[in-house]
């Protein structure tokens, strides 16, 4: 018999929606300062799932791993990304491997494997939404094809972070499996690779002046 | 006593780190190597306590087992040895670099170690992947360290390589916890025991899942093929010290990782399948890197091509079902961390004597290094698995295995790919250690206008005693030595004929880590002490799951 989904159930595949979408923009979006807007509102997305998960499952500590998402992913890791821009003085356009309709018909058929094969698992739950875990790996995999085909730093590293976003809404659609120590941990970690992106970033720029990875070619065989 | 020791581990690199940070200079380098000899004697005293197979634990986040120890040994015994080799290292690499660099440094090398030593005692998957993650971050930025184009580069393909695998892992983590909630019915704890647990009531697919993303995710850090692409360049442009913790350490580690979700996977869906992923994953990294071998021309990017064979080796070894393998694969990780050490301390010595990686531009290397020549020599030839060293021992018994497992074509292959390595890294070796040096007949003064003495880099430091010449200190070698009109055989490598004639050691501190290692692989292929042996028999026992800590305390077997 038919059961209507709960607010978690609802919230949680609103929300990996919402997050593979922006995921896709991020993919087509020719400013560096769109993906960051759209990492803004897959941020936003994200930390709404944390608040929901905690009011539904009465978790008072998971309203802290909201703050803390939202402090992190909507203001720090944008300001940390749009400094290193201003400082760069460039906007890149066009940093594309491929061409738009190519990367989106890529991305559409890995998204599609990865809702399949979590499908193909025959989860089935009465506490957990899987249809939000499928779709989460369908982002990590979008994700995925941002920082192969964006070939400027910038934008492989707001692939990393979108991954990152992805993986925390699949870890908060099974919340009551993950420990909030290790979201914690998971965040501290996030914060430590955003000094580290944001480190290399500036080194090649200084570097190369440029922002593009074309010019990383020397390293082969 | 296992208490103490924990908190050593647990406690003194982070010392190190601070110490080093605050004062720099020689305070940083002697904490450094005291925070690592200290840490390494650590390790070694919970060799006894593993092989009788207790409990290590401390609080709710820290535990470990026989399995640890193995892994804890690799990793202190290198972060001692990387520890020493980096106080000759840095006063050579640059004339002295300045004290930021230095604090810099030592801060991050203390890290590194520090997490990587912590990894294999942290009490669940998940503090684990937090653990890898944070060496990810860290060795990233040191291997960026020298400040040059190729090590930007090497720097950026790694974080982002890595940090794309340790994506897969952490989501194969999450699933993982997943599958254990939906055993329990409600939330899990962090730790290993519940988990393991409710292994016998985990759905099998998911598992499964799991497994194969943890394979693939660690095994981008582990460098098993396809996903190994960062390794070289993150070995060859790192400075040499990182070079051989990434190598020995970094990949052991990563394995280790892998190893827990084996011991979870093997129980909730039986090892056959375990063995098949690995085996895939191992093979392909044998043949790639055994090919690879053979046309290398720069000496750090061979022996990271080695690594990823060996690492390929060590996947294949735990694909046969036979227990002497699995002993193997353990004493192999043992071996190949301190002949890998050897290795690049050695390549890393030829490098800062003749100023280039090329292996086409270097020659005599016997003749010139007194010490380190043979050192490296001995240590290609324990890589390539030849008697007396630890590595013929650990692959003797893999390849035994694999023939109690019946699976004798495999035996074969591994042995032909072994030999094929073997061909290419002596080919190469051979050729930068015993032909003789090409003889200069041209002054020093030619060039410079002014009498040899010394290293290049005293040329270097002369250089900048000119006040007009100020702006140099910071700039890499390459551009400086540019700048005062030294002609250059290619971009970042000063063509230095005749300092190349100059036979002689740079630093003892640089040459003790060797001598260390080749002994160690001395020991274990002669004679393993009757500790590590029990201690790699029990290990072996919790990898077959026939003991285990987590195991026994909750009744699974």
């Amino acid at each position: 018999m038919f059961a209507p989904p709960s607010v978690l159930t609802s919230t949680a595949e609103v929300v990996a929606i919402v997050v593979l979408l922006a995921a896709f923009g991020m993919l087509r979006a020719p400013l560096i300062t769109s993906q960051i807007n759209l990492y803004r509102l897959q941020s936003l997305a994200v930390t709404a799932l944390a608040v929901v998960v905690g009011a539904t499952h009465g978790l008072v500590d998971i309203y802290i791993l909201a703050v803390a998402s939202f402090l992190l992913k909507v203001i720090v890791v944008p300001a940390v990304i749009l400094s290193l821009l201003r400082e760069a003085d460039s906007d890149i356009a066009h940093s594309n491997v491929l061409k738009v309709p190519s990367m989106i018909l890529v991305a559409l058929v890995v998204s599609l494997f990865g809702f399949i094969t979590v499908d193909a698992l025959h989860l089935r739950s009465v506490t957990l939404p899987v249809p939000a875990l499928g779709i989460a790996v369908a982002a990590i995999l979008v994700s995925f094809v941002i920082i192969v085909f964006r070939s400027d730093v910038i934008s492989q590293a707001m692939g990393f972070f979108s991954l990152e976003n992805a993986v925390s809404m699949a870890s908060l659609a099974v919340a009551t499996a993950v420990p909030l120590v290790m979201e914690l941990a998971f965040l501290f970690d996030l914060l430590v690779a955003v000094v580290a992106f944001g480190m290399l970033m500036r080194v090649h720029h200084r570097r190369t002046g440029t922002l593009s990875t074309d010019p990383l070619d020397r390293l082969r065989g | 006593m296992v208490q103490f020791a924990l908190v050593v581990i647990f406690g003194i690199p982070i010392l190190a780190a601070i110490g080093s940070f605050a004062f720099g200079g020689r305070f940083a380098a002697g904490a450094s190597t005291s925070g690592g000899v200290l840490t390494f004697a650590a390790c070694l005293s919970l060799i006894g306590d593993g092989g009788e197979g207790k409990h290590l634990q401390l609080g709710p986040w820290i535990s470990g087992d026989a399995l640890s120890v193995v892994f804890t040994l690799v990793v202190g015994g290198l972060y001692a040895g990387a520890a020493l080799y980096s106080v000759g290292y840095l006063a050579q690499h640059s004339g002295g670099h300045s004290k930021r660099f230095t604090r810099r440094y030592y801060l991050g090398l203390n890290i590194f170690c520090w997490a990587m030593v912590v990894a294999p005692l942290v009490n669940g998957l998940a503090l684990i992947w937090v653990a890898i993650e944070i060496t990810t971050v860290v060795s990233a930025l040191l291997v960026a360290a020298d400040g040059t184009e190729s090590s930007a580069e090497a720097a950026w393909k790694y974080l982002l390589i890595a940090s794309m695998g340790l994506g897969i892992a952490l989501l194969g983590t999450i699933i993982a916890y997943a599958a254990g909630a939906l055993a329990s019915g409600h939330g899990l704890g962090i730790g290993f025991t519940p988990l393991f647990g409710v292994s016998r009531r985990m759905s099998p697919d998911m598992i499964r899942f799991a497994f194969v993303l943890a394979v693939l995710g660690y095994g981008t850090k582990m460098g098993l093929a396809p996903v190994h692409t960062w390794l070289p360049d993150a070995h060859s442009e790192a400075p040499t010290p990182i070079s051989a913790l990434l190598s020995g350490a970094l990949l052991a580690v990563s394995f280790y990782a892998i190893l827990r979700y084996w011991q979870l996977a093997r129980i909730v869906v039986g090892a056959a399948f375990c063995r098949d992923v690995l085996l895939g994953f191992g093979i392909l990294s044998l043949l790639l890197a055994s090919l690879y071998l053979l046309s290398q021309r720069d000496i750090k990017r061979m022996f990271a091509y080695s690594s990823i064979e060996h690492m390929g080796i060590v996947a294949i070894g735990m694909s046969f079902a036979a227990p002497i393998a699995i002993t193997g694969v353990l004493l192999q990780v043992l071996s190949h961390a301190a002949a890998k050490g050897t290795a690049f301390f050695g390549a890393g010595v030829i490098k800062e004597k003749m100023h280039t990686k090329d292996i086409s531009k270097l020659s005599g290397g016997m003749r010139l290094l007194p010490w380190s020549g043979p050192l490296l020599m001995l240590a290609v030839l324990a890589l390539s698995a030849l008697p007396p060293f630890g590595i013929f021992r650990s692959e003797f018994m893999i390849v035994a295995g694999g023939l109690q497992d019946s699976k004798d074509v495999l035996a074969a292959v591994l042995i032909v790919f072994v030999t094929l390595a073997f061909l290419g890294i002596s080919w190469s070796t051979t050729k930068v250690l015993l032909i003789p040096p090409e003889e200069t007949e041209e002054p020093i003064t030619n060039h410079f206008g002014m009498r040899s003495e010394g290293s290049p880099l005293s040329v270097l430091d002369r250089v900048d005693e000119d006040p007009s010449n100020r702006t140099f200190k910071n700039e890499p070698i390459s551009e400086r030595v540019e700048t005062v009109g030294y002609p250059v055989a290619e971009e970042g490598t000063p063509d230095l004929p005749a300092y190349r004639a100059r036979r002689g050691e740079i630093s003892i501190l640089m040459v003790v880590p060797m001598v260390v290692f080749i002994s160690v692989l001395l020991l274990l292929g002669v004679h393993v002490p009757g500790s590590l042996a029990h201690l790699l028999s029990q290990a072996t026992s919790e990898l077959a799951g026939k003991v285990g800590v987590y195991h026994t305390m909750v009744g699974v077997r």
